[in-house]
């Protein structure tokens, strides 16, 4: 046994012990965290080359197209634009002009030129609206107030007729504030509409529980735009004659009608996810049903599908330019139409970036505020 | 023993039900009280609408009923899989129309599960700058509405050059602002018989495998399939194929004066429409896998390990499994999803069952008709996906004791 150790240990090389040995590898610092997430493998490698590669090419592909090659501004010649110089570098650069000239008429359709400032005041109110609604502090009911005076001051601003505002018909809206109109009005409808449906759907009585199955499951069945066009073409039909209601009003039942299905499912999510004990210990204090319902039941359940919500309204806001399609006048119909004009066709891509951006804008918001919510909400789950 | 069952507290009528009293403090009285007015406030609102149209359709001399299917339709319609010319009737105009949006749902069902599922599992990847970059796509493509997105991708598609400068990005692939073409076989008989081949063959194997598996159940010995599958599903329509004269004869499309001839034509408004649904559905589902593969406790990959099974096998019968079950129900949300907002393609011209009807109730006055008909399509399409993936997620929940 002997011999073989000391084999062993002859045969090592002598001084090899005293030589330096080879500092570890790096586990801090650039290098090494360049080292582990982008080339930690010959896949990883290929891999981090090849997106590098295309990057880099898309990026000063489009850095020439959108700044390097673009043209911002175009003479205009008795109000027309000379388009002609945009042309010849299609492809090649972009031609922000149309923005330019057109900005206005994206942002707010056809309301008078002069009255501008009454639809910018009504967006930038409805984005205040929705900072304080995202704060935390105000989810108690102080915030129906603050939405019950907002909404009304945004309807004197775009009606006008009183205080001095001139009158603007609705025909004349158009742009960023229908939007947000239809979103916000859509889902401050539906909101309240989608509690009692999923309240229905829980409930004991079979005829209730009955008709608002049938409500979620047809409206959810079919696609929206076979309810816009309901609203467009069949609710005219629907009405006693001679009662008429705006094309505006008409899509906007339409849309509240949609969320409401869509989002009583996500609240009725939220009262099957609370644990039975709830229901019977209110019923235990000897609760009635409302009460029972909105002291314990709904403060539970909807903290819990606030994330879920958040992101229901994401997809409402999107889904409010389903409008353009029965010729609704909003931001998307906007764009569409700002390049009808035989001077700005063929801009289309321009104008469509930058509407992108302005939803993005909106989107992004509130799905970075949804994630931060979640994280906030959870917080007391992990351990 | 008999006494604890004769026990009140464990039989299974509960508690003696009590006559119903009338007074308000009387909960069943209530709930009837309750039902019976929402029901009838419910009809009589209903009541009121539907007599209200009755008069206006009186007073507009509209007739109602859907006589006006067998009329000739008169619309001319682009693209169709099934002959069509506009001296059809209406009957068959709408069917064109749904076949349509059946192709853009399938093929857009099943490209946005390929791409959904390797960006999810991008986003998963060590590679910082793979997962970054599908996370970029993910939120930006979920922040933009798919209208945007299906107007974007038709106007790019109407801004490539004409057929005569036509991109050619390979070899017989050609991109113009009349679509796409691309080269092809000339189908014949002998190839849907090929075709057919291919059919009994997947059923075959999947027979096959049901076989292989009652048996590995009872001696234990795994047995390997896909020898025999790829023999069933491949070998089999090539085998039918050379058996008939193994007809092949290239149709490549090839520029013929102002146009291409031959080849299949991929229409610009199905290409933007198709490339739109897919890119959108596909950020949801990337979300949908990500979540699912990470809701798979790191657990359960360990023991896999600890158990001498390959990576592959570890994916295949471990994490798979278990990842579907939380995959599959909010897969069945996007499948409705992409289907109904198929229906988009009435902004952008592809002829699907909206767009058809929609021309149809302008051309004849029949709304409600036109309506209904739109609506019970994709009811009854809505209705069979979800009938299907429930079966399927029946068969894959976790069985437990």
């Amino acid at each position: 046994m002997s011999d073989i150790t000391l084999n062993t240990a002859v045969s090592r090389v002598p001084g090899d012990a005293s030589a330096p040995r080879e500092a570890p590898i790096r586990t801090t610092g650039a290098v090494a965290w360049a080292r582990q997430n982008l080339f930690g493998s010959w896949l990883s490698t290929a891999v981090t080359l090849l997106l590098g590669y295309l990057i880099v090419r898309w990026s000063i592909g489009i850095v020439e197209w959108a700044f390097l090659n673009a043209i911002w501004e175009v003479p205009v010649v008795n109000g027309q634009a000379q388009t002609q110089a945009c042309r010849e570098i299609k492809g090649i650069g972009a031609c922000w002009a149309v923005i330019t000239e057109k900005h206005r008429f994206i942002l707010f359709g056809t309301y008078p030129f002069e009255e501008h400032w009454r639809p910018a005041l009504v967006c930038v109110l409805f984005v205040c609206l929705y900072v304080v609604s995202a704060m935390r502090r105000f989810w108690n009911w102080t915030l129906v107030p603050i939405w019950l005076v907002t909404l009304t001051v945004i309807g004197v601003l775009m009606w006008g007729g009183i205080l001095g505002l001139s009158y603007v018909p609705q025909e004349r809206w158009g742009g960023l504030p229908i939007t947000l109109i239809l979103s916000t009005f859509g889902l401050a409808f539906a909101f309240p509409l989608a509690i009692l449906v999923a309240l229905g759907r829980r409930s004991k009585l079979p005829a209730i529980k009955m008709l608002c199955v049938l409500y979620v499951e047809l409206i959810r069945g079919v696609p929206l735009i076979s309810l816009l066009f309901m609203a467009s073409v069949m609710f005219p039909l629907f009405l006693p004659e001679g009662m008429n209601i705006d094309k505006l009003l008409r899509a906007q039942v339409a849309i509240t009608l949609f969320a409401g299905a869509y989002l009583a499912e996500v609240v009725r999510g939220g009262l099957q996810a609370l644990p039975r004990g709830q229901y019977e210990a209110a019923d235990a204090l000897g609760l009635s049903y409302w009460q029972k319902t909105g002291l314990i039941i709904l403060p539970q359940a909807l903290r819990l599908v606030i994330p879920p919500l958040v992101n229901t309204f994401i997809g409402f806001f999107k889904d409010t330019s389903l409008v353009l399609i029965i010729g609704i006048f909003d931001l998307l119909t906007a764009g569409k139409t700002a390049i009808v004009e035989p001077a700005w066709q063929g801009f289309g891509i321009e104008v469509y970036i930058t509407v992108g951006l302005i939803y993005l804008c909106f989107c992004f918001a509130m799905s970075k505020y949804s994630q931060g919510l979640e994280r906030d909400l959870n917080r007391h789950r992990r351990r | 023993m008999s006494s604890s069952t004769s026990d009140p507290r464990f039989s299974a009528a509960g508690p003696p039900r009590r006559p119903l009293r009338l007074s308000w403090g009387d909960e069943r009285l209530r709930g009837i009280v309750w039902q019976l007015l929402v029901v009838g406030l419910v009809v009589s609102v209903f009541w009121w609408l539907w007599s209200n149209t009755v008069h206006n359709l009186e007073v507009r001399r509209i007739a109602t009923g859907f006589g006006f299917l067998q009329r000739e339709a008169g619309l001319p319609i682009g693209e169709s899989l099934i002959p069509y010319t506009p001296a059809d009737t209406y009957l068959r105009a709408l069917t064109v129309g749904v076949l349509n949006t059946l192709k853009v749902a399938v093929i857009g069902i099943i490209l946005a599960t390929i791409l959904g599922t390797l960006v999810g599992i991008a986003r998963l990847s060590h590679n910082w700058l793979l997962s970054k970059l599908a996370a970029f796509y993910v939120e930006v493509i979920r922040d933009l509405p798919l209208l945007l997105q299906l107007l974007f991708w038709y106007t790019i598609l109407q801004g490539l050059p004409g057929p005569r400068q036509a991109l050619n990005p390979a070899e017989g692939v050609f991109l113009s602002n009349r679509g796409m073409k691309l080269p092809f076989i000339e189908w014949t008989s002998v190839h849907w018989l090929a075709l057919l081949a291919m059919v009994v063959g997947i059923v075959l194997t999947w027979l096959y495998a049901r076989v292989a598996r009652a048996k590995q159940y009872a001696d234990g010995q795994p047995r390997k399939v896909w020898p025999a599958g790829v023999a069933l599903i491949i070998g089999l329509p090539l085998a039918v194929w050379a058996a008939l004269g193994a007809p092949f004869t290239p149709d490549i499309p090839a520029l013929r004066g102002f146009n291409f001839q031959g080849g299949i034509t991929v229409s610009p408004e199905f290409f933007a429409l198709l490339i739109g649904l897919v890119t959108y559905t596909a950020g949801f589902i990337a979300e949908i896998v990500r979540a699912g593969i990470q809701s798979v406790n790191q657990g359960q990959w360990e023991a896999a390990e600890a158990l001498g099974l390959r990576r592959g096998d570890i994916l295949r019968k471990i994490v798979l499994p278990q990842a579907l079950r939380v995959i599959v129900p909010p897969m069945t949300s996007q499948y409705l999803n992409l289907t109904k907002n198929s229906s988009l393609a009435v902004a952008i011209g592809y002829q699907d069952i909206v767009s058809i009807a929609n021309t149809t109730l302008n051309q004849t006055g029949q709304a409600i008709e036109g309506i209904a008909i739109i609506m019970l399509v994709y009811l009854t399409i809505s209705l069979s996906i979800s009938l299907f993936m429930n079966w399927y997620n029946a068969r894959i929940a976790l069985v437990e004791r």
